[in-house]
């Protein structure tokens, strides 16, 4: 299925360069031996547990922890108040009941004041064992006067409703960027208006207007949030074991929220069992851990159940979209607009790096060539968990693909035209790139048309057709559901984007040991993508050195460089370009030290893979290995090298990448029941270069079973009391091997020109790009009883519900 | 890492101990058996007994049997087991359609027949299944054993006529020669719990249902069964017309809730829609049945 150059084999059997090969890392995964932090055991360690609000929003007129405090075993209980009483020595505030989010607001680490969401952090219990401190929360009284919830994003706004940020003196629902903009817009307004307004009033064209949701779900990865704090009281020093996407980042917020010198601290993540986005942003039980240690001396243990993790951890989505667009009747596009009300929880926690505070969401417009486009994003504060970007969204455009996806459906179905025939008339061309988007964003490059072919013949989407004309004329519901992607990762150039200040630019150290072995320290932080097995293949394409011969070492802020970590698809686009480029630093310091060994000009000499030799002499030469002890021997030097062939980098991406990809989905719909079976799914994908093909298709399988669980089951709904109705895995429902097919994927090998190996990331290509193909393929089952739109999670009550025409409101409690 | 309270452990060496200990504990006792309710509830500390009487090693409570014309299923029974069972499967196909969308391979492999009737989650499928096919459950204490029907076993959501200091041990169910069974759920994902079930067991004579045993679960069916639409049928021919009606009427006799499992509406129209399906495949079961030993 994937095509993969012709590369040497080393001795223990892996490609010398790109091409698939199994993960080093599971060796120790499939074992049992991974080291996660909970795993982390220090002497003298204690343990912590949380209280957390069962109320949605309620006034805290009281906390008793004497009772607790008395439970032998315990070492310390500590609440808001005891933490506004702790000094912060730092600009982000004057004491430690409160922190600063990934978007300039303030979280509070215990609450003080009020509760804003259920789950919120009331208490944080110290104790010799886990099972004391879980004890002793029950022992923890707290009276609480309760307030009306705000669980309604719709009802946010509204003059009477309830303020929830009071502590920030705010007299509404709002949320304020940091540029003091309460709606966040994109796009040129106007011309989009006028666009839509001439199309309105000509016969011979249509504006199709659909309401979507993309609920509330959450990243829910295998191993809950957690850390070990300990601080050293002799040295000063603190090291932190977290489970982090991004150590270097955190190390960087932790010095600016604890006023702690940043020298003196040291984050270090362990194996991390899935983030997804949920391990991006900084947790109170983080900063309590740190706490915890400062208080006792001692090294503190925090780590999440399955509930907390649920209930109060990042949460993704939960965006009400109203979409409109504009065509020609035979179908070319011509405008697209869409409105957001956007629900935030009770802070603004969301990581998003452009000064476009909705993040990518603003990549709407799609893979279409038309001229307009535009929209409006309102955030408001709910009574619901903070977060907002998480679960392998890419900065939103999880949302982005979504609205416009479902909005050609619909225009196809308005048209009665076939979606892919739509599809084709409106993808971008390979001449148009780099395409300048409506909304400013410049796709590198693509071969969409052809993409979308490759889709079509591996579906044999004309005999699907066919197939479902003959079910239909006999009552048999089945759909075909396409979806056509193009996402913009690797955040990000430095000149466009940041997160708190923070550039993105990724840094790197490669070392080549004297017996030519090496060591390649990344700033990124795998939670599983198999960097330890890729980025060894990419040093192993530049330099020859066989992968086995390369030890990746990541997660440690004290022994790697500064980089932003791994989210938003952003390590391949960026820490890749920087492997390669380090690699081509040692590489061409090889040179030199080959040249003096050889006794000729740098300039003689020509590069094999993992040989430099002289031209027109190859049996002249010095593999990598021998230049690498050479490097170290006393061969005298010329200028330029003056031992050792070591090299870092920091690699600034010019531009983003723009991975697409065409996905083809065919389920059966049972109308007498509602259920939803899919049927098949085909996803071709081009992510550019392909470093390991086998771990590509492996990010595709995950991303998939992500999108047909959004599509068909994940969701976090709240009553109207404020209960979190998706706290524990019998309520939030991933999907399993029982829900997905035999999953049927493609390629197109489209390079990003930019990139020094032209590939593009992948992974969050299937999550992004998959739950639109899902939903449109029901949609179009259930189109012979006029159904054109239902919102996700479309659970058989949901489907059988909207071929009724009354589809559930999805994002509050079922009545 | 989830934290139970503080919690007693003893395993019982025979059903004459289990019972003396819960006698001995009184109502801070629970059985555990294959664990898979009642653990993770301690895990949560939802249940929080003070003591569990393990009875993993009563072998007295294993096994499925024929006994005269009864099958006999024993209480410490894995849901694997009676998945698996080819004395089940001859007589009943129902309990291996019913067992092979509860939970999931491992849970069916640990979990428990007298586990999850005693359980009496309203979602519980063999409850379904049980009244269904009019088994007797045997539940004994100090006293000795005593008999319960199925149909009178629950006596609400959780609840059960298994009292303090007793075991359910076994649960037996009438052989129907020539009987056709099936059973139809709804789940929103395979392993989750029936948004609605319907199991159906009936037999015909003379070209009419001779009997007919409905079981229904997850919306509030009262003893899981339809009483009504099962008169209905008896000595009615299994037309398609006849079965939409009767179940319709069982629909009717459901008083579902809402939930995030669905609204009322559509889980009384499942109601009708999977009994209506579990009859119509439990009657052409039968009626080949009759056809083999006809032709034989």
């Amino acid at each position: 299925m994937t095509a993969v150059q012709e590369v040497p084999i080393s001795a223990g059997g892996n490609p010398i360069g790109f091409g698939s090969m199994k993960r080093v890392e599971d060796q120790r995964f499939v074992r049992g031996q991974g080291n996660y932090v909970d795993d982390v055991n220090l002497p003298g360690m204690l343990h912590s547990a949380i209280l957390r609000s069962p109320w949605a929003h309620a006034r805290i007129k009281s906390i008793d922890t004497s009772a607790a405090e008395a439970l032998p075993g315990v070492i310390a209980v500590l609440t808001g108040k005891a933490l506004e009483g702790i000094p912060r020595p730092s600009l982000l505030g004057d004491n430690f009941a409160w922190m600063p989010t990934l978007s300039y607001d303030t979280q509070a680490v215990l609450a003080t004041d009020k509760v804003r969401f259920q789950g919120q952090e009331v208490a944080f219990v110290i104790a010799e064992s886990r099972y004391i401190a879980k004890d002793a929360v029950e022992l923890i009284d707290v009276d609480y006067e309760p307030l009306e919830p705000v669980m309604d994003a719709k009802r946010a706004m509204d003059p009477g409703a309830p303020v929830i940020r009071d502590d920030k003196g705010q007299t509404d629902n709002s949320i304020t960027d940091v540029h003091g903009h309460k709606t966040w817009e994109s796009g040129n307004a106007i011309s989009t208006a006028e666009a839509i307004a001439r199309a309105e009033a000509d016969p011979n064209c249509v504006v199709v207007t659909q309401e979507v949701m993309y609920p509330r779900v959450h990243p829910a990865p295998m191993e809950t949030c957690g850390s070990v704090a300990h601080m050293d009281k002799v040295t000063g020093q603190l090291t932190l074991y977290t489970t982090s996407q991004a150590p270097h980042a955190h190390r960087t917020v932790y010095a600016m929220v604890a006023g702690l010198p940043e020298q003196k601290i040291r984050v270090i993540s362990p194996d991390i069992g899935g983030g997804f986005g949920n391990k991006v942003g900084v947790y109170p039980g983080y900063v309590l851990s740190i706490l915890g240690t400062i208080v006792t001396g001692k090294p503190v243990k925090w780590i999440e159940d399955r509930g907390e993790n649920l209930m109060s951890t990042s949460f993704a989505r939960d965006y009400h979209m109203t979409g409109k667009i504009a065509a020609t009747k035979d179908g070319k596009i011509l405008a697209v607009d869409v409105d957001v009300l956007a629900d935030h929880g009770a802070f603004n926690g969301v990581a998003q790096p452009t000064n476009y505070p909705a993040g990518f969401f603003h990549i709407f417009s799609g893979s279409y060539d038309y001229p307009d486009a535009h929209c409006k994003v309102t955030p408001v504060y709910t009574n619901k968990a903070p977060g907002g970007v998480a679960y392998a969204c890419s900065f939103r455009i999880t949302e982005a693909v979504y609205v416009i996806e479902r909005l050609v459906d619909c225009l196809a179905a308005e048209l009665g035209m076939d979606p892919a025939e739509l599809r084709l008339k409106n993808l971008l061309k390979p001449e148009q790139f780099p395409y300048t988007s409506p909304t400013g964003w410049v796709y590198d490059s693509g071969q969409y048309e052809k993409t979308m072919r490759v889709a079509m013949e591996i579906a044999g989407y004309d005999e699907l057709r066919r197939e479902q004309a003959e079910k239909r004329a006999r009552g048999e519901y089945m759909g075909i559901g396409i979806s056509f992607f193009t996402e913009g990762v690797g955040a990000g150039p430095r000149k466009d984007m940041d997160i708190l200040g923070l550039g993105m630019a990724d840094g790197i150290e490669l070392r080549v040991h004297p017996t030519g072995k090496a060591v390649l320290r990344l700033s990124v932080m795998s939670q599983g993508q198999g960097h330890e097995t890729t980025y060894a293949q990419i040093v192993a394409h530049e330099l020859g050195i066989p992968p086995e011969d390369i030890d990746v070492v990541n997660g440690d802020t004290d022994q790697t460089p500064f980089g932003l970590g791994t989210y938003g698809s952003r390590s391949m686009p960026v820490s890749g370009a920087a492997a390669a480029i380090v690699s081509r630093k040692v590489k061409e310091r090889a040179r030199i030290v080959a040249a003096a060994a050889l006794e000729c000009s740098p300039d003689d000499l020509e590069w094999e893979l993992g040989r430099w030799s002289v031209k027109g002499d190859k049996e002249r030469g010095k593999t990598i290995q021998e230049i690498a002890l050479l490097s170290h021997s006393s061969l005298e030097l010329p200028e330029g090298v003056e031992g050792h062939l070591d090299a870092t980098a920091v690699y600034n991406p010019p531009n983003l990448t723009y991975p697409y990809g065409a996905y083809i989905c065919v389920v059966d719909v049972d109308p007498g029941t509602g259920v939803v079976k899919v049927r098949r799914f085909i996803a071709v994908d081009d992510c550019g270069t392909r470093v390991n093909p086998m771990l590509v298709d492996g990010q595709v399988h995950g991303g998939i079973a992500d999108g047909i669980g959004m599509a068909l089951m994940e969701l976090i709904a709240f009553d109207t009391d404020g209960n979190n109705l998706g706290g524990s895995f019998m309520d939030y429902l991933l999907p399993t091997s029982m829900e997905c097919p035999s999953f049927e994927l493609g390629e197109t090998v489209t390079p990003s020109p930019h990139h020094p190996i032209g590939a593009k990331g992948v992974g969050e290509s299937a999550t992004v790009g998959s739950p639109a193909a899902v939903v449109n393929a029901v949609m179009d089952a259930l189109a012979p009883f006029g159904v054109r739109h239902a919102d996700m999670p479309l659970t058989p009550s949901n489907v059988w519900r909207a071929i009724q025409g009354n589809p559930i409101r999805v994002d509050m409690a079922i009545e | 890492m989830q934290t139970p309270a503080p919690v007693d452990y003893v395993r019982a060496t025979s059903v004459a101990d289990a019972l003396s200990l819960l006698q001995q504990h009184g109502d801070e006792a629970r059985l555990l058996a294959g664990g898979h309710s009642l653990l993770p509830m301690m895990k949560l500390r939802l249940a929080r007994p003070e003591i569990l009487v393990d009875i993993n090693d009563l072998d007295e409570l294993r096994g499925i049997r024929v006994d005269g014309n009864e099958i006999v299923i024993g209480a410490m029974v894995t849901h694997a087991e009676i998945l698996n069972s080819p004395i089940l499967f001859e007589h009943y196909p129902i309990f291996r359609e019913a067992e092979k969308v509860i939970a999931d391979p491992i849970v069916r492999n640990k979990g428990t027949m007298g586990g999850s009737m005693c359980q009496a989650d309203p979602a519980e499928d063999l409850s379904a299944v049980g009244a269904a096919l009019r088994g007797t459950v045997v539940i004994q204490n100090a006293e000795g054993r005593r008999t319960v029907p199925m149909r009178e076993f629950h006596e609400g959501p959780y609840e059960t006529k298994v009292a303090d200091g007793e075991i359910l041990v076994e649960v037996r169910y009438p052989i129907l020669p020539g009987s056709g069974s099936a059973y139809e759920k709804v789940e929103r994902r395979s392993g989750d719990w029936a948004v609605c079930a319907a199991g159906a067991c009936v037999t015909i004579s003379g070209g009419v249902f001779s009997s007919v045993g409905i079981g229904i679960g997850a919306v509030n069916a009262e003893h899981f069964t339809a009483t009504g639409a099962e008169a209905f049928l008896v000595g009615k021919e299994p037309t398609a017309e006849n079965i939409a009606t009767a179940a319709q009427m069982a629909a009717d006799s459901c008083d579902p809730s809402a939930d995030q499992r669905g609204p009322a509406d559509y889980k009384k129209h499942l109601a009708m829609e999977l009994t209506k399906r579990a009859l119509t495949r439990a009657a052409a079961a039968a009626v080949a049945v009759h056809l083999t030993k006809n032709g034989a």
